[in-house]
């Protein structure tokens, strides 16, 4: 198939056996002074979906840039597709689909052209260049825009166009950086919803992301960065056991019983790892838990104190609280160092 | 084999990967290097449809730069020549002619800078093409260009009194401007790789360029001119390249020596500078 000779390019294999789409290990890169990537280990295993979570500045979109070959590490090694980035860099971009930060369509080409130009520079002849633009565009219902230029596109379409041109070559591997960073929630919808079709279609998938949320909703597992390193790695139930699962937002019919609703519930011993926060602008009782016996627990106790609940919801931990619990410090606090014990808790 | 199999995704139906026989190579054949190429010749000349304005300096600037020469300088120039204005219509034209791929130049480095601003070129880097392809394509449009404008000017020449001596000269004129454009093209994409804005790329153009345009024997012979800036023309190729242009269409001089000296800047300046561009293209950040 794509008749290497020179250089043996087994597949990795992941700790549990199986392969690895695309294998990290030790990857540095530093500009100057940052290190945008300080010995970072990832495995993204076949035909699913590792959410890369950082904040601003982690190294999430140099990681992405490395993997893709658009800029050169510094020292360790990564493949994509049983390919080493270094090293066999032409035939690892034959295999993967990438979509930036910043929409990396022409802006002042059709949708159609845009699709067009990337089946012809991958190589497809130029009619089935033209059926691979005309079944994508309609694939991510943007048929009707097929002929206007790309800058009148709303950022969803865009956003949708760039998923799509990066679908022309049918990449083994896709790197999603950021996808719906500066989206409206409905158009973000949209994007995961497209987003797990592809992943329907057996395309495995890198995505960095700074929402929980959105690694909630398209990734199985999680790799949590900072500062150009790894700071936790798993599942995403078991990361979000490590840092205090849900958070349960109660609201009292009767606003005068926010105190003793919060009071009853810490009595009771309730709480996950932290203590229940009162937060009266909303009106409502924020409770950590941990499991779904102390969900029912919660509902249980307040009924016995005759506290009538006229909302109850659950929510999941912000990066910021993932943050917080795993390295101890905030997002957006710029600490000279992550102290190695948080390392420990995350391994 | 074992790459394959292993790792490629259990491909979708009615969908495959793009993989031939040639994708084999780790190196990007000549057929798929055109092939590439012309997709992205595609791309700049849809841009132009998009944006007809893009077409102004091609179209108007030997439109100006005639008139504003032939009727402000050539009644004076033509006379020191021996002539009138008609005596100048026949020097100026070919120099101008041979200036045409002077600022078309300029506009291939901006405009390239301007395409790293966008997200487009992440995506042109992440596909298995040539990086010298997307350099190329822009020559090619450029060129293009470059004949649009030379027709214009060619036009109003004619209109205003030009005549051609020797058809044959006209057209390797032209193709002689277009071998020594290319070779600048060649410096203003590396400019538009290395250097941070379009706006730095126009300064320093146009401050490299002036001198270069008006210390030459373009627009009026050298004769004249002090010791010093004669001996700075004579060593300037874009005198090289109006004297051989001059020659070659008028028919009425020695060509040869400025011919060759045209060429091999061309060449020097294209095989000294693209690989240049392609490097800093390959590893920029």
């Amino acid at each position: 198939m794509y008749g290497m000779t020179e250089i043996d390019n087994k597949p990795q294999r992941g700790a549990d056996g199986s392969a690895s789409a695309v294998s990290v290990r030790g990857l540095v890169k530093h500009y100057g002074e940052t290190k945008a990537l300080d010995g970072v280990d990832v495995d993204v295993r076949e035909g699913t979906v590792l959410g890369v979570l950082g904040p601003n500045g982690a190294g999430k979109t140099t990681l992405v840039r490395c993997l893709s070959t658009l800029i050169t590490p510094d020292s360790g090694t990564a493949f994509v597709a049983g390919y080493d980035v270094l090293r066999q860099p032409r035939q690892l971009r034959r295999v993967i689909g990438l979509t930036g930060q910043y929409a990396s369509v022409d802006e002042k080409l059709t949708g159609w052209d845009n699709l067009y130009m990337i089946g012809r520079l991958l190589d497809l002849p130029r009619k089935e260049a033209r059926s691979r633009a005309n079944g994508l565009l309609e694939r991510f219902s943007l048929t009707e825009a097929a002929r206007r230029p790309a800058k009148t596109y709303s950022g969803g379409m865009r956003r949708r166009l760039d998923l799509a041109a990066s679908m022309i070559g049918s990449p083994a591997v896709l790197f999603l950086d950021e996808p719906t960073t500066g989206l409206d929630p409905r158009t973000r919808n949209e994007v995961w919803d497209e987003v797990k079709r592809m992943v329907g279609d057996g395309v495995t998938v890198l995505l960095t992301t700074q929402y929980m949320e959105e690694a909630e909703q398209l990734a199985s597992e999680l790799t949590v960065v900072d500062r150009g390193k790894v700071i936790a790695n798993g599942g995403i139930e078991e990361l979000k056991a490590k840092v205090g699962g849900r958070t349960l937002r109660i609201r009292p019919a009767d606003p005068a019983q926010l105190r003793p609703t919060a009071t009853a519930l810490d009595d009771a011993g309730l709480t996950g790892l932290a203590t229940t926060t009162v937060d009266t602008e909303s009106g409502t009782v924020l409770v950590p838990i941990l499991s779904d016996e102390q969900l029912t627990a919660v509902v249980g106790t307040l009924t016995s104190r005759g506290i009538t609940l006229s909302d109850i919801a659950t929510e999941l931990p912000s990066l910021d609280e993932v943050f917080l619990s795993l390295t101890g410090h905030k997002t957006s606090e710029t600490q000279d160092a992550v102290s190695t014990e948080f390392k420990e808790v995350a391994a | 084999m074992s790459a394959g199999t292993v790792t490629a995704p259990s491909a979708p139906p009615t969908q495959h990967h793009p993989v031939d026989k040639s994708a084999a190579d780790t190196r990007i054949g000549l057929r798929a290097h055109v092939r590439h190429t012309g997709a992205l010749v595609r791309r700049n000349l849809l841009w132009i449809k998009q944006d007809m304005e893009s077409m102004f300096d091609a179209v108007l600037m030997p439109i100006v730069f005639t008139l504003l020469f032939v009727y402000v300088f050539g009644g004076s120039v033509g006379q020191a020549l021996g002539g009138g204005r008609e005596e100048y219509v026949q020097y100026v034209i070919p120099g101008l002619m041979a200036m045409m791929g002077m600022n078309m130049a300029m506009g291939v480095g901006t405009g390239f800078n301007q395409d790293f601003q966008t997200g487009v070129m992440d995506r042109f880097r992440s596909l298995p093409i040539g990086r010298s392809s997307v350099m190329i394509a822009k020559i090619v449009v450029e060129l293009m260009r470059m004949l649009v404008a030379t027709a214009i000017l060619l036009v109003v020449a004619l209109i205003i009194g030009f005549s051609v001596e020797s058809v044959p000269g006209l057209i390797a004129s032209i193709g002689l401007a277009m071998a020594f454009g290319v070779g600048l093209m060649w410096i203003f994409l590396t400019m538009g790789v290395v250097m941070k804005s379009a706006q730095a790329i126009q300064g320093m153009g146009f401050l490299v360029l002036m001198p270069l345009q008006f210390g030459s024997s373009i627009f009026a012979p050298t004769k004249s001119m002090p010791g010093w800036l004669q001996a700075f023309t004579d060593y300037n190729p874009l005198s090289s390249l109006a004297d051989a242009a001059r020659g070659l269409m008028n028919g009425n001089a020695p060509v040869a020596h400025d011919v060759w000296v045209t060429l091999i800047w061309s060449v020097v300046l294209t095989g000294l500078m693209a690989p240049i561009a392609i490097h800093k293209f390959r590893t920029k950040t």
